[in-house]
């Protein structure tokens, strides 16, 4: 309970003087515990990371040049200290053999300047070969993914985006396929340039001295092994940072998006204290991070200087024993020096292990998933003949953890075309359902929905979904021109058809006033509608597209009265030969239609006309006394008034 | 370059997209509140405002620096102990064991001090930084939380999140450079003295390979720059189109406009392969360049060097050294341009902070402000001009006055004033002539906080946070207790829909309360103001029409929430306007008519012909007229 001391303690900040200091017993409200469970950080997945590797291996000409020009760099890199040695040797040679010639000295001494220059150039340029092409079949894993992640989004059920959460989805979309991305680079080919630096190092120093190429390379493992163990531990740390500061910028955006409930509640004071409580929740993790990283850093370099004392130490005594060269030693300290960045990479590609393990298995997990509701096998385009609609028995359950949440209860009904039905009922009564499992956003658990005769589930996802258009009661709209929203079904819609549809959703004369029209953005940048002209417009963009079925979700339930009567005039000519279904709770929206079914429970409890249902004076019957009861009293009130005045 | 034209093997050439692509298409058009801008990378103004938040920390900052320094000398002190050991002690003839000794124990005492060094600036350095980034934070939140409510209604919540998030960043990373940067500096200069020092001549030849490299980084960087910018820029790009995918998944479904999108996303994508590969490109063809001028660097110390050496005019321990020093000597001129663009980023960053920061805050408390009494509860407008532009009032003269325990109606079309009478109430603004009064009182000498809890206010859009019910009933009420909580969610019917929830009262709300209705979400926000207990209460009633059962619920919770408190209520139901004692009808910001409903009918204006429209909000009917 290490947040507990935060109830105790805390204090309005001393600039902010409180009415009632926050000063209690209990816990402030809105300060969300820290998460116990925690993003899986720190794994290997030998299967992702395979899979990921054969994609790259795809790219045979470009792997094929990263790998070779990885191991010349390398080799290139293994040949420097040794140049530098000869050159040590053959400067100082002289001076303990006096009579060697000093012009062949001096010309070996150039050769040897010349290769230094020459091998320098030749490893930048393999390292160029090499991080080009390692970074360039990252893009391109990158890329692919990319694409194949967001086809599949685009595919995935209803029932699955209702589970996952939206960030979630956009986690994996940016930040994993990074991480999937730099295992080429990171992972692969910083294995081969390890592995070939170390051995081959490791094979010519011992063909000079044996026992000081231990001493040399004895710090790797351990540097390699504290490297790993401190980049896990920070990676874990990273999330657990990730979240607190996903919380903190959770309640600053609500804070600030809600900033007038704040100032009506008077409630700065609480306010400040709620950051500052996740505030420091966050700022410990990050010290505490701080602290591993810099303990980590600092005593690998420690341990790097060490090696390089034991070195000098080591190897000196042998120069003055006379069994290796003063240059001998110079090759041993330069190839340590040149150790000093890649062993620490031994840390990051550790990572990179433990990244595009886990990055690639999210990312896997939904590429490999098959939408709930897709095309049968043999599924053949609907043919469309008149449009009539049949639910025969229908019944539907949303599954979730918690079991199975039994919506509908064997509903049968038919729409002809130009027909008008009308659904109401009490909220929760499975209104909305009917009008999921019609295009199939949801497949029923029992009974058949046909078109036409046709079973829905025996015809294409997409001939359906042309033939039949739902309008929804809180519409998305996207961040681009009015027309564009409007046109969203069909893009290549002409002005004409685009104003019609406006018209008969009495959009037009707003969207005609505003300065840039049609081409107005909806959102940030441009207007932001009100919750009726929101509906307005998705009516706009539902009767746009040519189908033979439309349902209207509650989709004037924020329109006012007046409006939508004029709408439902103007769409008489557009909806004229479609079957319409109507679903609604405001009962003027829909008592003209030709049959009204009332839907409780997920039953079909009445069903007829308005006349018919007022008849039976049933629960039609009695919602519609409560919706009239203001305004047709009010009215006859008024009359009455009138005529004294 | 072999590398230049590799781009070619990839998908580039497929323009299926481009072909085909419908006229009235998009995908992603979000906005991005990223401002990358390379000005100055020294703003006085931006420092010397900076330097107050760093002050208090000034003590670990000196002992910080000093780390620094003492590491870079350790650092630079490293050849020169090799040297020291090779020519005193290796070179042959010099033969003495117990000087090398000397010199490994002198090497292993610098590394141990080396470490203590490092160590400690790092740890200082980063948790300085890490509390500066708090601390910025903190103090530009905490200034949003007073400043006028005309800027946060002009001020996207993203551009703010991104000040507080982005732009704070940015500066605590240009603390950690500047400091490191010192470091960087230090050691290139220290580098520079001592191989003049070891050998001016080899020194002065061996460093004239440095201008080739600046040189050449001044010519790439504005190009790599732009390579590197628009990679970005195509970067978030993508994410805003997949962003949408995610979010508008639904309606893409319905609309069946996956094909379209598809090929929509596939450019996107492609442009952001293309400029990646070209940014890769450019970060990597500088390798080979400071290879080769390292490389050249060693050729001269060798040729050069060497030379002295065999004509005894350099020890050979020198040339080692500089051999060592050449291949460090690249590290800190490569830091040192990346802190540069940092730099260049923080001030940048720091003007939007402290612009943020200079936002006025317009209503604030006199000093000698007041307190209320429970018995202050009486409303009067005197008078009151207003408005939100200058000479472009919203509210003309307009005075009346809510007696204790009286509810009055707020009724007019759009754009009439009614919302800034509300706003006015609770001191949201200031008014340009006239008073407010509460109990009496002018609202500009009462203690905001008093005024908080004197009057309390639902708003049209039940503004929910992600949290339980439970604490978003008692929201600031730290000290209400789970009954009055309860007692006031059975006061005002919604009680029973929260038993109904999966985890009653502790069930978490999402986003914004997005798994209620509307409807559950007023009575949840009703509850809330029942629960702050004030005796003026603001409403303002939403529009939304809502399903006739929940709809009665709201009703009579909004009985029990007017019972026994002064009101002002901008209503738009019929019924609500009907229970109220009082109607004021609005227009252009001038009270035109009053009285009961009864009287307002038989006065027969402007109340009396809207009514018998027989609208469903009275806020509609501008559009119609």
């Amino acid at each position: 309970m290490e947040n507990e001391r935060f109830f105790v303690t805390l204090k309005a900040p001393a600039h902010l003087s409180a009415p009632h200091s926050i000063e209690s017993s209990q816990p402030l409200a809105l300060v969300p515990e820290s998460s116990r469970v925690r993003r899986r950080a720190v794994g290997f997945d030998a299967t992702t990371l395979w899979r990921i590797t054969r994609m790259a291996f795809r790219y045979r000409w470009r792997m094929g040049l990263a790998i070779t020009a990885t191991i010349l760099a390398a080799i290139a890199q293994i040949v420097i200290p040794q140049l530098i040695g000869s050159a040590v040797d053959n400067a100082h040679g002289l001076l303990a053999d006096v009579q060697a010639d000093t012009g062949a000295t001096r010309s070996a001494l150039f050769q040897a300047a010349l290769l230094l220059l020459a091998t320098s150039l030749f490893r930048g340029l393999c390292t160029l070969v090499q991080n080009y092409q390692g970074e360039a079949v990252g893009h391109l894993i990158g890329y692919e993914m990319r694409l194949r992640y967001y086809a599949k989004l685009q595919r995935l059920s209803f029932s699955y985006h209702d589970q996952i959460h939206t960030g979630d989805l956009m986690t994996r979309g940016i930040l994993d396929i990074e991480g999937t991305r730099m295992w080429v680079s990171t992972g692969v080919l910083r294995a081969i340039l390890l592995s070939v630096l170390i051995g081959g190092g490791a094979w010519v120093l011992a063909g000079i001295d044996a026992e000081l190429t231990v001493v040399t390379l004895g710090f790797v493992p351990a540097v390699g092994v504290a490297a790993a163990v401190v980049r896990l531990k920070l990676r874990t740390l990273w999330y657990a940072l990730q979240e607190e500061l996903g919380v903190l910028t959770r309640v600053m955006e609500e804070n600030l998006g809600g900033i007038r409930v704040v100032r009506a509640f008077a409630s700065q004071v609480f306010e400040m204290a709620r950051f500052d409580i996740i505030s420091s929740r966050a700022l410990a993790v990050l010290h505490k991070r701080i602290s591993v990283f810099v303990t980590g850093t600092t005593s690998m370099t420690f341990i790097y200087f060490l090696a390089m004392a034991l070195v000098l130490w080591i190897g000196g005594e042998r120069v003055l024993e006379g069994r290796i060269t003063l240059g001998d030693l110079a090759a041993f300290l330069t190839f340590i020096t040149i150790l000093q960045m890649p062993v620490r990479q031994i840390a990051w590609m550790v990572n990179s292990v433990a990244r595009a393990s886990t990055c690639g298995a999210r990312l896997f997990e939904i590429i490999d998933l098959e939408p709930e509701i897709r095309d049968r096998p043999g599924a053949v385009a609907l043919q469309a003949q008149e449009g009539v609609v049949r639910f025969e028995n229908v019944s539907f359950a949303y599954a979730d953890e918690n079991g199975e949440l039994p919506v509908l209860h064997g509903v049968s009904f038919e729409v002809r075309p130009g027909q008008v039905l009308g659904i109401v009922g009490p909220p929760g009564s499975g209104k909305s359902t009917i009008a999921h499992l019609l295009p199939r956003y949801y497949d029923a658990t029992d009974g058949r929905i046909t078109i036409d005769g046709q079973d829905i589930r025996d015809v294409t996802l997409e001939s359906l979904r042309r033939m039949v258009n739902v309008v929804q009661q809180d519409p998305f709209l996207f961040t681009a021109a009015i027309a564009n929203n409007v046109a969203y079904g069909d893009p290549w819609a002409d002005r004409s058809t685009i104003r019609a549809s406006t018209q008969a959703a009495q959009l037009h004369n707003y969207v005609a006033q505003l300065p840039e029209g049609y081409e107005t953005p909806v959102g940030e940048r441009g207007v932001s509608l009100s919750g009726g002209q929101r509906q307005r417009l998705a009516i706009a963009r539902g009767v746009l597209p040519e189908s033979r079925v439309i349902v209207f979700d509650d989709s004037t339930a924020a329109v006012d009265a007046a409006t939508e009567q004029r709408i439902r005039e103007a769409l008489a000519d557009v909806t004229g030969t479609r079957a319409t279904i109507i679903i609604a709770h405001r009962l003027s929206s829909l008592m003209h239609a030709d049959e009204i079914v009332f839907l409780e429970d997920g039953r079909i409890v009445e069903k007829g006309t308005h006349a018919e249902l007022l008849a039976k004076r049933g629960r039609y019957a009695a919602l519609h006394a409560l919706q009239s009861q203001a305004s047709d009293a009010e009215l006859a009130d008024l009359d009455s008034q009138g005529d004294t005045s | 370059m072999p590398v230049a034209n590799g781009t070619s093997t990839g998908p580039a050439q497929t323009d299926a997209g481009e072909r085909n692509a419908p006229p009235r298409a998009v995908v992603g058009s979000q906005v991005s509140y990223e401002e990358e801008m390379f000005g100055a990378a020294f703003d006085g103004v931006v420092v010397r405002r900076f330097w107050r938040f760093v002050r208090p920390y000034r003590l670990q900052l000196a002992f910080g620096i000093a780390g620094v320094l003492a590491f870079t000398v350790t650092q630079l002190g490293i050849p020169l102990i090799v040297r020291s050991a090779i020519d005193n002690a290796l070179v042959a003839g010099a033969g003495a064991q117990a000087l090398l000794h000397v010199a490994v124990v002198a090497f292993v005492a610098v590394v141990v001090f080396n470490f203590v060094a490092n160590f400690s600036q790092e740890w200082v350095v980063g948790r300085i930084a890490g509390h500066l980034l708090f601390d910025l934070r903190r103090a530009m939140y905490r200034h949003l939380q007073f400043v006028s409510l005309g800027f946060m209604d002009r001020t996207e919540v993203g551009r703010l999140m991104s000040r507080l998030q982005g732009d704070v960043s940015a500066l605590q990373e240009f603390l950690e450079t500047s400091i490191f940067a010192i470091g960087d500096l230090v050691l290139l200069f220290g580098i520079v003295c001592v191989l003049l020092w070891l050998n001016a001549d080899l020194g002065l030849l061996t460093l004239s390979v440095v201008p080739i490299l600046f040189l050449v980084r001044t010519v790439w960087l504005p190009h790599a720059r732009r390579a590197f910018m628009h990679a970005r820029e195509t970067s978030s790009a993508v994410n805003g189109a997949l962003a949408e995918n995610v979010h508008g998944v639904r309606t893409i479904q319905e609309m069946g406009r996956e094909e379209v999108n598809f090929a929509l996303f596939d450019d996107k994508a492609r442009d952001n392969l293309n400029a990646h590969l070209k940014a890769s490109q450019f970060s990597n063809v500088l390798i080979p360049i400071v290879d080769g001028l390292t490389g050249a660097a060693m050729a001269i110390v060798v040729v050069v060097g060497g030379g002295m050496v065999l004509d005894d005019a350099l020890d050979v321990g020198v040339m080692v050294a500089f051999l060592f020093y050449v291949q460090r000597f690249f590290d800190p001129i490569r830091s040192l341009t990346i802190q540069y663009s940092i730099m260049q980023r923080a001030m940048a960053a720091g003007q939007r902070i402290f612009e943020v920061l200079d936002v006025p805050i317009e209503v604030s408390d006199k000093r000698a402000a007041i307190e209320l009494e429970r018995s202050d509860n009486a409303i009067e407008f005197d008078n009151v001009t207003f408005g939100y532009v200058p000479d472009l009032p919203v509210l003309k003269r307009v005075s009346f006055r809510v007696a204790p325990g009286e509810t009055v109606a707020l009724v007019g079309p759009t754009g009439s004033g009614k919302t800034s009478i509300t706003a006015l109430a609770h001191r949201f603004y200031d008014v340009w002539e006239g008073a407010v009064r509460i109990g009496g009182h002018d609202v500009r000498d009462v203690r905001q906080q008093a005024l908080g809890q004197q009057v309390a206010m639902v708003l049209q859009d039940p503004f929910l946070f992600t949290g339980t019910v439970y604490d978003n009933i008692r929201y600031n009420r730290h000290d209400a207790t789970r009954e009055t909580v309860m007692a006031a969610a059975q006061a005002v019917g919604a009680h029973e829909f929260i038993e109904n929830m999966p985890r009653g009262y502790d069930t978490e709300l999402e986003q914004r309360g997005g798994n209620l209705s509307i409807g559950q979400r007023q009575l949840i926000s009703f509850a809330r103001a029942l629960v702050a207990d004030a005796p003026i209460l603001i409403l303002d009633e939403a529009t939304a029409s809502i399903d006739s059962y929940t709809e009665r619920r709201i009703q009579l919770a909004l009985a029990r929430l007017l019972e026994s408190r002064t009101a002002i209520v901008i209503a738009h139901r019929l019924a609500t306007i009907r229970g109220a004692d009082r109607i004021l009808v609005l227009q252009d910001g001038e009270i035109i008519e009053r009285g009961t409903h009864a009287e307002l009918l038989r006065q027969a204006g402007l109340y009396a012909r809207l009514y018998r429209l027989n609208y469903a909000s009275f806020d509609d009917m501008q559009s119609e007229a």
